[in-house]
């Protein structure tokens, strides 16, 4: 598969550099040929038609786009496709199994912790982030792990909540473990 | 948004970083966390035709502290590796503005020596060097040399490196006695630029100051080098009275323009604000301490 701007999927013009990336996403190598000025995030929506990850302000200052690449929250509007070569990127598409929710999904669905949702894939992956690193974190902690996520909906008060109910689930999981 | 085409190199030394940037003669571009080139290259303000890609090259993730204190930083340690460290009890400045850097997120790509490098005048890192002496390491086709972070920022998003050099590490010495400092920062909301900031590094023995530097943040055309207004701290020990003597001079210093973010006279005042506040924060905890 080639992945250019102009054309999608169609071979490259003459002179236009193609470079092959093997990306692992949620679990999957994915073998693209990109220009180097792709974006993760229109590698991830276009290329791979994985729309979960959204494009919002798309100049770094929202956290719609958020995904994890390696573990740690990246945003992908942000990073070359390039860059992403021969990782592993975890998108909200990442999140779910064929018959359950994550329990940060879970917990966004118990405490409504959204209302349009356009921010919510990137705020989950955040969310998760944390989690990987701080099991248990105060209110505080959870602010601070999310305060380059935008939501012009909420208020982030349930945002908050639903994080910290996940939180609380996945400990309980890892003790049961 | 997308950037214009360029070439992309991903090389895994820095001697390969060097001999591309020298064969393209000032059209290449360094390529470390990208969190403010990639925008860059998205709104097409940067449109390099070759863009070359440091992430690859091995052993400059670093920061770690010389037998003397000294710390030394690579130039791939992101800006989250300072924000976790241990090791910066004994630069409080760097400590204290590493978790107001961007936004958490920007803070697990962007890196140290990159956003040196990038000289924006609203950077908080350049801020912390030049209140704190750093310096710079530049390397290039005839080996390293060391540039005061005073001299690096030459106007806004000019540094002083030669289009074939390449920013391989940043140093900051020991304070001689004890190191205080801080650093404060307004901000209309997290990850948003500086209205103003103000750091502050003092060195000192007893309670006398035998070292002061300052410099601040988004009053200016570029990062704003206070140290000499500051110097007035120097063989003094803190009091309401020299502290005020400080924060008028330091104020006085900024050249801050009326934008959105707020008049020229309010962020003086900020400024002015900010320096007492660092200094009567320093004053009032040694004072417990003692």
């Amino acid at each position: 598969m080639t992945s250019l701007y102009d054309e999608v999927q169609a071979a490259p013009a003459a002179g236009v550099e193609v470079r092959r990336i093997t990306v692992n996403v949620n679990g999957t190598d994915r073998t693209v040929d990109v220009e180097p000025r792709l974006l993760l995030a229109h590698l991830l929506r276009q290329a791979l038609q994985l729309t979960g990850t959204h494009s919002g302000c798309d100049t770094s200052g929202c956290g719609a786009c958020t995904v994890l690449m390696d573990g740690r929250p990246v945003k992908s509007c942000t990073v070359l496709a390039v860059q992403a070569n021969g990782r592993e990127v975890e998108t909200v598409e990442g999140l779910a199994t064929a018959s359950e929710l994550h329990p940060i999904q879970e917990g966004f669905k118990e405490e409504h912790g959204l209302q349009c949702g356009f921010c919510t894939p990137g705020m989950m992956l955040s969310a998760k982030a944390l989690l990987e690193r701080n099991p248990d974190p105060t209110e505080d902690e959870v602010r601070w792990a999310l305060s380059g996520n935008l939501c012009r909906c909420t208020g982030y008060q349930n945002i908050v909540k639903s994080v910290l109910w996940a939180a609380k689930k996945m400990r309980e999981q890892n003790q049961e473990a | 948004m997308y950037p214009s085409r360029f070439s992309y190199d991903a090389p895994t030394s820095v001697e390969e970083v060097i001999a591309i940037l020298d064969q393209n003669g000032g059209e290449a571009k360094v390529l470390a966390g990208g969190q403010s080139l990639i925008p860059m290259l998205k709104l097409r303000f940067a449109s390099p035709a070759r863009v070359v890609d440091i992430n690859g090259i091995p052993g400059l993730e670093y920061h770690r502290l010389d037998p003397d204190g000294t710390l030394r930083i690579g130039a791939l340690c992101r800006h989250e590796d300072l924000e976790f460290s241990k090791l910066l009890g004994n630069f409080p400045t760097l400590a204290q503005a590493s978790s107001l850097v961007a936004d958490p997120i920007v803070r697990t790509r962007g890196t140290f020596v990159g956003s040196l490098c990038h000289a924006d005048p609203q950077g908080d890192w350049s801020a912390t060097m030049i209140a704190l002496g750093g310096k710079i390491i530049a390397q290039g086709p005839n080996g390293r040399r060391e540039i005061e972070a005073r001299d690096f920022v030459l106007g806004p998003f000019v540094n002083a490196l030669a289009f074939n050099e390449v920013a391989v590490e940043a140093i900051v010495p020991p304070a001689k006695g004890k190191a205080l400092g801080g650093y404060l920062k307004l901000e209309r909301r997290v990850g948003d630029f500086a209205t103003a900031s103000v750091a502050i590094a003092l060195d000192v023995d007893g309670d006398i100051v035998t070292r002061a530097g300052c410099a601040l943040a988004g009053v200016g055309g570029r990062t704003i080098d206070a140290n000499d207004a500051i110097s007035v701290l120097v063989g003094k020990s803190l009091t309401a009275e020299s502290i005020k003597e400080a924060a008028e001079a330091v104020a006085a210093a900024a050249e801050p323009r009326t934008d959105h973010r707020g008049s020229g006279s309010y962020k003086r005042h900020i400024v002015e604000t900010f320096v007492t506040r660092i200094l009567s924060n320093i004053a009032n905890s040694e004072q417990k301490a003692a």
